[in-house]
């Protein structure tokens, strides 16, 4: 039963990191694309760890993923962030 | 049922991973490459992860891309943009690419018959039916290393002096990088979003260096990648603004350098004394010894990235007396 | 258990590629600084799969140290320098 939770919210992760990379496509602006791949992509890596910290019956494991989470989640708010307003002030590499 | 999945997924990386280099090899402009370079290393490490390397896994997430990524654009600093520089005259070949001359038909046949060399001596290897692996030897003898991480044990213990020559090699490197004039120019400082990311990243950047070196013993880890995770972490300082990246001044700076090859020598020549051959370790002794000498091995790397970041002699190098005796516009006390 | 965690990483692996093709493709220089961003958040998620698949716990300590260096990268590569050397202070 677990494994079934944990498989559908995995299965749930891939598809919003899935969605994240077809906005990254589609979308026409360097700031729509990022909206889509920052909030897609951690949306979508929060569910999988969410599976994952169901499958695994380790705790120092399941902590460690959640940290990893969390840690990933701001690090990407603030990178987005950073490249927003390196192409705001149209320099960069 | 997941070795069909796992052949695709190394289809895909290598498709990838190629298809990077290439990119980054043919961009035109310089940072384009720079940032390709660093996609490259990060697609990399998780190459060396898909094949079950983890401690090179994470030396190359750690140096390959972020650090290596972060030294290549301090040395484009103050480079002209590409296509912005009015002085430079016009090139002479045209904006597409000439059809290959023979000397380049010449360096591709050999690259490709090196390539069907190498790929021969692994097939041939891999078809040996009992192989004398190294890993088995290894694992005979890892009691007596001190250590239960195998590569910890080779590096550290049973090719132990390879790892000080390395070591001296970077000091080395750090020598030549003081030679080349004042460090590079400074960053701007940090704005609201760099400052709050460098309040929490820095703290956890030093935290998980830490980590790995105290885990490298029985896991993935190691003094290089603990090393190269605090540089990072000076790195994210300088370019908030702090142009001595935290690193500390004069003497203190000096010894930090020093430390990883000092305490390394110091060891091998203490065993010497006491009778043993050098960098020979006692099994009882093995471990401590170990993590002593990678702890300074850690806290010099770790400076010795973070100078080679700074990208020159730093204003911190010398003490203040000596910037003092160095500089020409003091009025110096009469006696 | 581990069949269903490879072909999901096989996804995260296509969805990757997706990504990258934004990357090179990119008419801004901006798309390009993206692909630290998107191996910071695809990679971690692939590598948190591929540690029960291959059995390696330390991989999930390789998605914290690339979860943290990809950020490194992206601080890096947004950086506004000043220029000029070493000035006397």
């Amino acid at each position: 039963m677990t494994e079934l939770i944990a498989g559908a919210l995995i299965a749930a992760g891939i598809l919003f990191y899935l969605a994240g990379s077809i906005g990254l496509l589609r979308l026409p602006d360097i700031y729509c694309r990022l909206h889509a791949l920052t909030k897609a992509d951690n949306l979508g890596l929060g569910l999988l760890v969410a599976g994952l910290v169901l499958l695994t019956d380790d705790l120092a494991v399941a902590l460690k993923l959640v940290l990893i989470w969390l840690l990933v989640l701001a690090a990407s708010a603030a990178g987005a962030h950073l490249i927003a307003g390196q192409a705001r002030r149209g320099e960069g590499p | 049922m997941d070795g069909i999945a796992l052949i695709l997924l190394d289809a895909l990386l290598i498709l990838v991973l190629l298809g990077l280099a290439w990119a980054t090899l043919e961009s035109r402009d310089p940072r384009r490459g720079v940032v390709l370079f660093i996609a490259f290393g990060l697609v990399l490490a998780l190459v060396w992860a898909r094949l079950a390397a983890p401690d090179v896994a994470l030396a190359e997430a750690a140096i390959g891309a972020g650090l290596s990524g972060a030294l290549l654009l301090a040395a484009l600093r103050d480079e002209p943009e590409a296509g912005h520089d009015p002085s430079e005259p016009e090139p002479a070949t045209p904006a597409r690419r000439r059809l290959p001359s023979l000397t380049n038909w010449a360096l591709g046949l050999l690259c490709l018959g090196l390539g069907l060399v190498v790929t021969w001596a692994f097939v041939d290897a891999l078809s040996v039916a009992d192989p004398e692996r190294l890993a088995g030897q290894v694992m005979a003898r890892i009691v007596e290393s001190g250590v239960s991480n195998p590569v910890t044990a080779v590096l550290l213990n049973f090719r132990g002096y390879d790892t000080l020559l390395e070591l001296a090699v970077l000091l080395a490197a750090l020598l030549g990088i003081l030679a080349l004039g004042p460090e590079r120019g400074g960053y701007a400082p940090a704005g609201p979003v760099l400052a709050g990311l460098a309040g929490w990243l820095i703290p956890g950047l030093i935290l998980t260096g830490g980590y790995l070196l105290w885990v490298g013993a029985h896991a993935p880890g190691g003094a290089f990648q603990a090393g190269a995770i605090l540089a990072a972490a000076a790195v994210i300082r300088r370019l908030a603004g702090d142009r001595a990246a935290g690193l500390p001044q004069g003497l203190a700076l000096r010894a930090l350098s020093l430390a990883g090859v000092a305490v390394f020598l110091g060891v091998g020549l203490a065993l010497l004394v006491a009778g043993r051959p050098f960098l020979g370790f006692p099994p009882t002794w093995a471990g401590t010894l170990i993590l002593a000498i990678e702890s300074a091995a850690t806290l010099a790397i770790g400076a010795t990235l973070a100078l080679a970041f700074v990208g020159g002699r730093p204003a911190a190098w010398d003490s203040p007396q000596q910037r003092r005796a160095l500089d020409p516009t003091q009025v110096r006390n009469q006696p | 258990m581990t069949g269903f965690l490879a072909w999901a990483a096989l996804a995260l692996m296509l969805s990757l590629l997706l990504g990258l093709i934004r990357v090179l493709r990119g008419p801004s220089a901006a798309d390009r600084l993206m692909a630290a961003q998107l191996l910071g958040t695809t990679g971690v998620g692939l590598l948190l799969l591929l540690a029960p698949v291959l059995g390696s716990a330390a991989l999930i300590d390789v998605a914290l140290v690339l979860a943290l260096l990809a950020v490194v990268a992206v601080a890096a590569l947004t950086g506004r320098e000043v220029p000029g050397g070493q000035d006397r202070d």
